[in-house]
């Protein structure tokens, strides 16, 4: 069931363009498995039906995603007051962050489509180590979301920006499990897919409006 | 499990790594160490014959993106193109997984960071054996190549394994433009995500950045990469 029938807030993070119809319709993707491919079968996605999502619905529900992180990473961390290490991987993550809604953002508008604004956020943390519990939880649901949406992408020019994003997004998974003694590896040696359900599960109820 | 935390060296081996010196003139050193061939031409190894079939060193393909450095040569359409990017990965992952085995059995770690190698050989393994699974579906899977690594200190095998695995992201990401089966690019997705994990962690751990390149990853081309690991193929 799409989690936006439950929860209207969540609407707005409906990919710019996608009917909700058209997004209940779509089935399993076929995975027709030219291979038998049971060696892959873990980690073939249902986010995105081969014929589905446009690439530009794909790189603004990840540009959703972004403005959360840098909402989070730039605000929400002046708010709680970091310290040490903390404060200094969060600084280096928000600018990346930044740096990710621009790039989206501009390839958005390069292939004529509209960049989806950005939403208000409420995360619902008062304190440093609630912070980074949250971080650690955000930068891993968005690599499962990059890595979920990936193969949906037509054009290999934004597979590989999606991918160069998403490897910097585990990067910084990894430093914060160091920080709040979790594992850097929590989907072990294969890093789990999301579907664009899953995803909105866990971000969508920091959106607000 | 447990990372290695910087706050906390459980014994003089992981404390040694921790204390990192961020000094340029011995990673330099180092680095030109690790660049060096030390012995016989990797041609007549199974990497050899590898690098042979990738065809050409070309760094610039149609589908390298504008921005990026290179793309991969792209070695042929669908399953033929794909197996050759399999076994690529499957190559590199057989190196890996023979090093975490060696670094493991040097006994030059000691500590919470142990645990944390230990995870990561057994995930390395875990690429080798579904790679080849993946491969031998769509063909001969790449013979394994016999690794050989400098194993000298902590300090610098922890430094060797961060440069390991910064190089094995830069490679996944090198080549996902190119792959055409989409079950294979979910695959390969899974694990470069994994790689890049364990290359911020061993850089932190090394005390560098967790993010060498910045915001975004930089790909790496298929013969950057053969290039970079030949010295550790014996």
């Amino acid at each position: 069931m799409n989690p936006s029938d439950q929860a209207p807030e969540l609407a707005v993070v409906e990919i710019h363009g996608l009917t909700r119809a058209s997004f209940i319709a779509r089935g399993a993707l076929a995975t027709g498995a030219v291979l038998g491919a049971s060696a892959v079968a873990p980690f073939v996605t249902n986010a995105f039906a081969a014929s589905g999502a446009s690439d530009v619905e794909i790189l603004n529900f990840a540009l959703t995603l972004e403005y959360l992180e840098t909402n989070f990473y730039k605000h929400k961390a002046r708010a709680v007051g970091l310290s040490g290490e903390a404060k200094k991987l969060a600084a280096t993550i928000s600018e990346h962050e930044q740096l990710h809604v621009d790039a989206l953002t501009k390839a958005i508008t390069a292939a004529g489509g509209t960049p989806v604004k950005a939403p208000k956020f409420s995360f619902g943390v008062t304190d440093q180590a609630g912070f980074l519990k949250l971080a650690y939880v955000l930068e891993n649901v968005g690599v499962g979301a990059y890595n979920g949406a990936g193969p949906s992408l037509t054009n290999p020019q934004y597979l590989v920006a999606a991918g160069s994003i998403v490897q910097v997004e585990a990067r910084h998974a990894a430093a914060i499990a160091l920080l709040v003694n979790e594992s850097p590896t929590p989907s072990g040696g294969f890093d789990k897919p999301l579907t664009k359900a899953e995803v909105l599960a866990k971000a969508g109820p920091l959106i607000v409006k | 499990m447990n990372g290695p935390s910087t706050a906390d060296p459980d014994g003089p081996a992981s404390g040694a790594v921790h204390e990192l010196v961020r000094d340029d003139v011995a990673r330099k050193r180092f680095l030109k160490m690790a660049g060096k061939s030390i012995g016989g031409a990797a041609a007549a190894s199974a990497l050899g014959t590898f690098i042979a079939a990738c065809g050409s060193s070309s760094s610039s393909s149609s589908k390298s993106p504008a921005a990026a450095s290179t793309g991969s040569s792209s070695t042929g359409n669908g399953a033929g193109g794909d197996l050759a990017i399999v076994n690529y990965a499957l190559t590199l992952e057989y190196l890996e997984a023979e090093f975490y085995d060696k670094v493991l059995s040097s006994g030059l770690f000691s500590g919470s960071i142990v645990s944390t190698l230990k995870e990561f050989r057994s995930q390395e393994h875990g690429h080798v054996k579904a790679l080849a699974a993946v491969a031998t579906s769509l063909g001969t899977p790449a013979a394994k190549p016999t690794g050989k690594f400098p194993l000298h200190s902590a300090k610098q095998v922890a430094q060797l394994a961060a440069t390991v695995e910064n190089l094995g992201a830069a490679a996944y990401l090198g080549q996902a433009g190119n792959i055409k089966s989409k079950e294979i690019l979910a695959a390969a997705l899974a694990i470069h995500t994994v790689e890049a994990r364990h290359a911020a962690v061993l850089n932190t751990v090394t005390g560098l950045t967790p993010t060498p390149n910045g915001a975004f990853g930089s790909p790496m081309s298929m013969a950057e990469v053969l290039k970079a690991i030949k010295p550790f193929v014996a």
